[in-house]
């Protein structure tokens, strides 16, 4: 018999509520499977059991919190840990803070601005209760903005989660900055090739490319691939990508793409597709939020040139990157208009200088550029 | 399908996407994008749903005419001959 206990996912996580069992006493358990999910400050984490066996009870209710540690169930079967085992050996900070549902939408047909309605979620305001000012009436963002100045709401947990790793880290990691900016042209055509041919299902983003070309240049550069622990660099073997991904409402998770640098573009596209249905409905899994071993954050289409990215503790680069914008580019002395990406990495002077920085982000560039090799 | 099966569809898929903007708080003829703060993986997620729903598959060169609702029902009416 062998205890399951609320697990660790991060250094600052002390307790865990049960929000439902997904598996009842009696039934098999495979290594994987989500036994339960767990309300934690970094929202809604799904609980995996990693070895085989099966549920012999469950001994708290939903609705119960208990503290990191305190046994949860037990299972019969192998020898059977609770959730996800840890890369580091002390657990890392959140380097992801998951998601609370998004508020409901609102339910009357009030006419209100994008930038309203994005405020107002944010800060969880109910815009029934908004007195709008603007054309006929509609809700706009300082509209939303009065309000929440006479509301003052105190932070979510969420929001308290994120300031506590980002603060750790401004305090702890000597933060080193570099930039380097790329024709995305071949990345882009290759793209628009491979897509032409293929069903909406298995097309292919620029952010997959990036996060692959990512993952192969960290087996160049260990040194950006790993934990700060104990003041000192474990290198990890496994190259585990955190992909940043915006939370409808406000926040941030940066959940992991496993093995990153061996799977196939077709898979790592498949899988940040699935991982940012989940994240964005609130849900993904404790194996996912515990062990990445590095961060991308990529602002997309809609965001701006460049990023310049705050390391999550205890991982020791954040590689970001900006979106694609059309530039005058030299091209064998003629001046041409070429999409341009640029790629920014964060760096812990703990473990590394800007010369390896400067070729890690060289690598990746030129990674790029040779979309069809990825 | 009718006309309206079409926008109730695309009302779906993007009320699936972006849960917290209330569809009829929406202009048709504001930029899905913005109007639903949509990013890429989110818009192919979309085209991927009307595919599956309309059997409608619609290439990355017409992605354009997506760009509003309004657009997006004027063009999956034109290649669904409705």
């Amino acid at each position: 018999m062998t205890d399951f206990r609320m697990p660790s996912l991060g250094a600052d996580m002390e307790d865990g509520k049960l929000v439902e069992w997904l598996k009842h006493p009696g039934d098999a358990l495979k290594r994987g499977d989500i036994l339960a999910v767990v309300e934690t400050q970094k929202g809604a984490i799904e609980i995996e059991v990693f070895e085989d066996g099966v549920l012999e009870e469950s001994l708290i209710a939903p609705g119960a919190v208990l503290p990191v540690g305190a046994v949860m169930a037990r299972i019969r079967g192998s020898g059977m840990s609770a959730a996800a085992p840890h890369p580091a050996p002390s657990a890392p900070v959140p380097a992801a803070m998951a998601p609370t549902p998004p508020p409901p939408a609102p339910a009357t047909s009030m006419r209100t601005t994008p930038a309203a309605r994005r405020l107002a979620a944010e800060r969880a305001i109910d815009l029934s209760k908004v007195l709008g000012t603007g054309p006929g009436g509609s809700i706009t963002r300082e509209d939303v903005e009065s309000l929440v100045a006479t509301t003052a709401p105190a932070p979510s947990s969420m929001r308290q989660a994120i300031a506590a790793a980002m603060a750790r880290s401004k305090r702890e990691i000597p933060h080193y900055y570099l930039a380097h900016t790329i024709d995305v042209s071949a990345a882009q055509t290759w793209l628009s090739q491979q897509n032409a041919l293929r069903a909406p299902a298995e097309r292919l983003l620029l952010g997959a490319l990036q996060v692959k070309a990512t993952a192969l240049a960290l087996r160049e550069f260990p040194d950006f691939n790993g934990f700060f622990d104990k003041d000192a660099f474990q290198p990890s073997a496994d190259i585990h990508v955190g992909v940043a991904i915006a939370i409808r409402g406000g926040g941030l998770a940066a959940p992991a793409i496993h093995n990153a640098a061996d799977l196939t573009i077709d898979d790592l596209m498949a899988k940040t597709r699935d991982l940012v249905r989940r994240v964005r409905a609130g849900r993904f899994r404790s194996s996912e939020i515990a062990d990445p071993t590095i961060t991308v954050t990529s602002l997309g289409d809609r965001g701006v040139e460049s990023v310049w990215g705050v390391i999550y503790p205890p991982q020791v680069a954040i590689v970001g990157f900006g979106k694609a914008i059309e530039k005058p580019w030299i091209v064998a002395g003629e001046i041409k208009p070429r999409p341009a990406v640029t790629i920014s990495l964060a760096g812990d002077h703990r473990v590394s200088d800007g010369h390896a920085g400067a070729l890690f982000l060289q690598r990746i560039g030129e990674l790029l550029s040779a979309p069809a090799a990825l | 399908m009718t006309k309206d099966d079409l926008l109730a569809i695309i009302a779906d898929e993007l009320g699936r996407i972006a849960p917290e903007v209330a569809f009829n708080s929406v202009s048709l003829d504001d930029a899905i994008q913005a109007a639903f703060d949509i990013d890429s993986m989110d818009f192919l997620n979309f085209i991927i749903a009307l595919h599956e729903r309309t059997g409608v598959n619609v290439p990355e060169a017409d992605y354009a005419r997506m760009r509003t609702i309004a657009s997006a029902h004027a063009y999956l009416q034109e290649r669904l001959g409705i």
